[in-house]
């Protein structure tokens, strides 16, 4: 049986997780009100407060291991540009639709077998709130992977836009698979899933969805990292602006 | 003031199962399986609710809701969050099924008996007419929990509360 991941790792591992799902909600929650349907108005919005939710339940967990008297919003909302975690991908802007749902669908694509793994891992907080997060986070795959299908193989123009966001986003999901010292204990410890397996469905589902949406897997010769070690990409200093501006100008402001 | 000896453990889980969901106000958290526990430790009574969905936005209501409860009938209450293990729709009991109905929401089908309905491949049924030629509109409808449907015999557009 394995034993248990060091506090520290956890705490971090926990954050990475919870800032990724934070800052893809509020990337997400930009479209509300301009997305090009209403049903998709309704859709983007609720995904984003999935991944809100699951990120507010992470930051919830990781004040209780740090105890250091932090809540929730001083994870999400009082900490500096350097000190966010998340991968780089989440933090990219949507662009377009095509971008924004590919972007999802990286990102599902991943989270559904991690989530998995978390659910049957020795973390019962984390098997808490994977058990609700695989099942929501199943919908999200399915939904940008429909979009994906229908764009890719739809107009001459919704197909050459899928293309552009492959090009403009893949080189970024390496990350989403890296592995890092905190991420080896909590696999060591059981509480975070083997990457190869994972690493292995992720390759799957893109494969199968790319296949019907008659669009090509491309070979990336940079990939982009950084996210992890607080190094971040210009555009996420305007997204923190605006996710934290509530609290930075009435300090305290509870809802 | 209320003492170990003399709260009335029945009387506070009477309370709080009775509180009304904000955003189904037709049911109580009882019917919906949301309340998870309801105990005495020394003079305080510890009400356990678990969230529908991750980002369900009535969950701070909810808590809120069955602590001023609690508080109201004379009980010194408190109540948690309770994640693991995750609530299911399972868990709504037969009589939150009938209201949902009645209330022109089809309730969602049980994962136990049909795995088919977790991927969407099981025929919703109509609340209106109870036919099951009816079409999916969006996976995603006004509350994180429901989807839109609309029935292709009698025209109407339903909610139908997904499994989860």
């Amino acid at each position: 049986m394995a034993t248990s991941a060091n506090t520290e790792d956890l705490i971090r591992v926990v954050v990475q997780i919870a800032d990724d799902h934070l800052i893809l909600g509020h990337r997400l929650s930009e479209w509300c009100g301009h997305a090009p349907m209403l049903e998709e108005d309704l859709s983007m919005p609720n995904m984003a407060l999935d991944l809100v939710g699951q990120s507010r339940a992470l930051y919830s967990y990781a004040a209780q291991l740090e105890n250091k008297g932090r809540s929730e919003d001083d994870f999400a909302y009082l900490r500096k540009d350097r000190e966010y975690t998340n991968c780089l991908l989440v933090e990219r802007p949507n662009t377009d639709f095509a971008h924004t749902m590919l972007k999802q669908f990286y990102f599902a694509a991943f989270m559904h077998p991690f989530w998995q793994g978390v659910k049957n891992g020795s973390d019962e907080t984390l098997r808490g709130i994977a058990g609700k997060a695989e099942k929501e986070i199943g919908y999200h795959i399915r939904h940008a992977g429909e979009w994906i299908v229908r764009l890719g193989d739809g107009t001459d123009e919704s197909a050459e836009r899928m293309a552009d966001a492959i090009d403009a986003l893949h080189p970024y999901t390496s990350e989403l698979l890296e592995v890092d010292d905190a991420r080896q204990s909590c696999i060591a410890a059981g509480v975070i899933p083997e990457i190869g397996p994972i690493q292995a469905q992720w390759n799957a589902t893109i494969h199968n969805v790319f296949t019907q949406a008659k669009l090509n897997v491309p070979e990336v010769d940079f990939p982009q990292q950084g996210g992890r070690t607080g190094h971040h990409t210009e555009d996420f200093g305007f997204l923190l602006t605006e996710l934290q501006y509530m609290q930075r100008t009435y300090p305290g402001a509870q809802w | 003031m209320s003492n170990a000896e003399t709260i009335d453990l029945e009387a506070a889980r009477a309370v709080a199962v009775n509180v009304c969901d904000p955003e189904l106000p037709f049911l109580t958290l009882g019917d919906l399986g949301i309340l998870r526990s309801v105990e005495v430790h020394g003079t305080t009574v510890i009400a356990k609710v678990s969230p529908t969905y991750s980002g369900c936005p009535a969950l701070d209501v909810i808590e809120q809701s069955v602590h001023d409860a609690l508080a109201q009938a004379g009980f010194n209450a408190r109540v948690e969050r309770m994640m693991t293990p995750p609530w299911t729709t399972d868990w709504i009991t037969e009589e939150g099924r009938r209201k949902l109905e009645a209330n022109g929401i089809a309730p969602p089908g049980n994962t136990q008996t049909d795995k088919n309905i977790l991927f969407a491949k099981t025929a919703v049924c109509c609340p209106q007419c109870k036919s099951e030629n009816t079409i999916k509109i969006s996976e995603f409808g006004s509350t994180p929990c429901k989807a839109q449907y609309q029935c292709n015999s009698c025209s109407e557009p339903f909610d139908y509360f997904k499994c989860h």
